[in-house]
């Protein structure tokens, strides 16, 4: 059984005080641009995942709580959380640089723009 | 080519104290080259080798997988079959699977134990019971023997049923396929490799593919943990682990993988001789040859690969079944484990070529795998022989994710296979 955190409320819980919501950081094509939104872009949106075998970023609600959705960095091998952050941040730079596979390949720019400068940050 | 199994074989080992017997299958290690190379020996990769070499007359190939022969999904299952989907492309190939399960056994020379003891659907709402007609017409239009069945004779074919019309989820009917049934998962497993192995076909344990090398858009061969394994062909076989191992080649699936769990009774006097479903309770409830009750239910809600699944899940499953089948509320649970699925968005299998030129995959099965085996075996194993989706599996394309063209099985798959 997962002992969840919840980072705005404060709660803690077991699974079923939460939701869990997939896997984070996926962005809506058509939010952008919805004109020029590829069939292969679409596809990516809405079934396209990552899956990794280790450390995964992903989305939960905190059910019996605040109701606030927030995001958690989970261990799919050993079931460990390894840290949460708020709903529209990325995640804290360690985590980042801790990521494998296509998360690290995802993180690898964003990295890049958030350490030099903290401002450009829009995300 | 091996000696018959045969009840004159039985009786001459039988002198011996069965000191003799031939081991089922050969341990080789890997050829430095294959035509062809399946990941993953478990019933479904098992099956397209030995169709591939039954079939297709492809026998230098290999099996290889990581942990041992049948040790994942396979033998993890609640070893159910029936074909009962809602969509045409499903309902061909499982009740393609269905009606290889019926001769299998004699097909392989191994008893596979189908046993054909009807699959119940119950309806517990009006929602349901609506929605399992609607399939029902379906079902009849593709030819398929299951029928709508009343409360009565619900209650006659499964008398430990509760039947009290004012309980919280009362038993409205129910959507029947006699033809359905179970097998033993392992057997299955074993006779696919047996089947295999004398046709040539070498099986290789505890050997990890580690990644897919590629020669530009084409495979070259696979790297593993007893060395480098040269082939034109790979068919990626693997369920839950299918992401991870086709990563290395560059692709990513519209897979994700969860764990799925299920539990076994003490063993008891028969009490129920068929296969009952209540989706929407959440549960589903068999009784093995040795008397324990198998029970099964929904996966776990987040991604999981540790093959260890949660309380709360089981705790769901357990609840619901004891209010359907109030005789086992004290039935003590003696095992219980999980399997890691391959879950799709659609819940149907994902089954053919990739963008990778002789990269194949067979894989998003989810948590309807084990009936699903001797069909998929056969459509794959012709999809990989002649380089085109096999008609059955053309479907199941990974393309139709792209297309918008859904096969939708969530209802059909419901909480249980």
């Amino acid at each position: 059984m997962l002992i969840v955190h919840c980072p705005v409320c404060g709660a803690e819980g077991d699974e079923t005080d939460f939701h869990y919501g997939g896997e984070a950081h996926i962005r809506r094509p058509a939010t952008e641009d919805p004109a020029s939104v590829s069939d292969a872009a679409q596809r990516d949106y809405l079934f396209m995942r990552r899956n990794p075998k280790g450390l995964h970023f992903e989305r939960w609600r905190c059910d019996r709580g605040c109701g606030k959705w927030f995001h958690a960095v989970r261990d799919t091998l050993t079931m460990d959380f390894k840290g949460t952050y708020g709903i529209t941040e990325l995640p804290p730079r360690a985590l980042m640089e801790a990521a494998t596979g296509e998360w690290a390949s995802f993180f690898k720019d964003k990295l890049a723009a958030v350490q030099p400068a903290r401002k450009g940050k829009s995300s | 080519m091996k000696s018959r199994y045969s009840i004159f074989t039985l009786a001459r080992n039988a002198m011996n104290y069965h000191k003799d017997w031939e081991r089922a299958w050969r341990s080789p290690a890997p050829k430095s080259e294959y035509d062809a190379v399946i990941v993953g020996a478990g019933g479904h990769g098992l099956a397209t080798a030995y169709y591939l070499a039954k079939n297709h007359k492809l026998t230098n190939i290999a099996v290889v997988e990581k942990g041992w022969l049948g040790g994942g999904n396979t033998g993890r299952n609640t070893t159910i079959i029936r074909s009962n989907y809602l969509q045409d492309p499903s309902i061909a190939i499982y009740e393609l699977a269905r009606s290889l399960y019926e001769d299998l056994s004699r097909d392989l020379n191994f008893n596979v134990m189908f046993s054909p003891r009807g699959v119940m659907m119950l309806c517990q709402t009006e929602h349901e019971f609506r929605a399992f007609k609607r399939t029902a017409h379906a079902n009849r239009l593709a030819g398929l023997d299951c029928r709508m069945i009343t409360p009565e004779e619900v209650k006659k074919i499964a008398p430990i049923i509760n039947d009290d019309p004012n309980c919280r989820y009362p038993i409205l009917g129910a959507y029947y396929q006699p033809r359905g049934g179970t097998g033993r998962h392992d057997a299955v497993a074993w006779g696919y490799a047996r089947g295999a192995d004398s046709l040539g076909v070498d099986i290789i344990q505890n050997c990890e593919v580690l990644s897919i090398r590629r020669d530009g858009a084409k495979v070259a061969g696979l790297e593993t943990s007893k060395g480098f394994i040269k082939t034109k062909k790979i068919g990626v076989v693997t369920a839950g682990h299918v992401s991870t191992i086709v990563q290395t080649a560059g692709l990513r699936l519209p897979i994700e993988s969860l764990c799925l769990q299920a539990l076994v009774s003490e063993p008891i006097k028969p009490v129920l001789d068929c296969v009952v479903m209540a989706n929407t309770v959440h549960g589903y409830l068999s009784q093995s040859d040795k008397g324990e009750l198998v029970v099964g239910g929904g996966t776990d809600p987040y991604n999981n690969y540790s093959q260890r699944g949660s309380f709360p899940a089981l705790e769901h499953t357990v609840t619901a079944l004891v209010e359907t089948f109030p005789i086992i509320s004290r039935l003590r649970m003696l095992r219980m484990w999980g399997g890691i699925v391959d879950m799709t968005g659609d819940r149907s299998p994902i089954i053919g070529k990739t963008d990778v030129e002789g990269l194949y995959v067979n894989c998003g099965w989810g948590t309807g795998g084990f009936k699903s085996i001797p069909g998929s075996g056969f459509v794959f194993a012709d999809t990989i022989a002649n380089d085109r989706p096999h008609p059955i599996a053309e479907p199941f394309g990974l393309n139709r994710f792209i297309e918008g063209r859904l096969i939708d099985e969530s209802v059909a798959a419901a909480v249980a296979h």
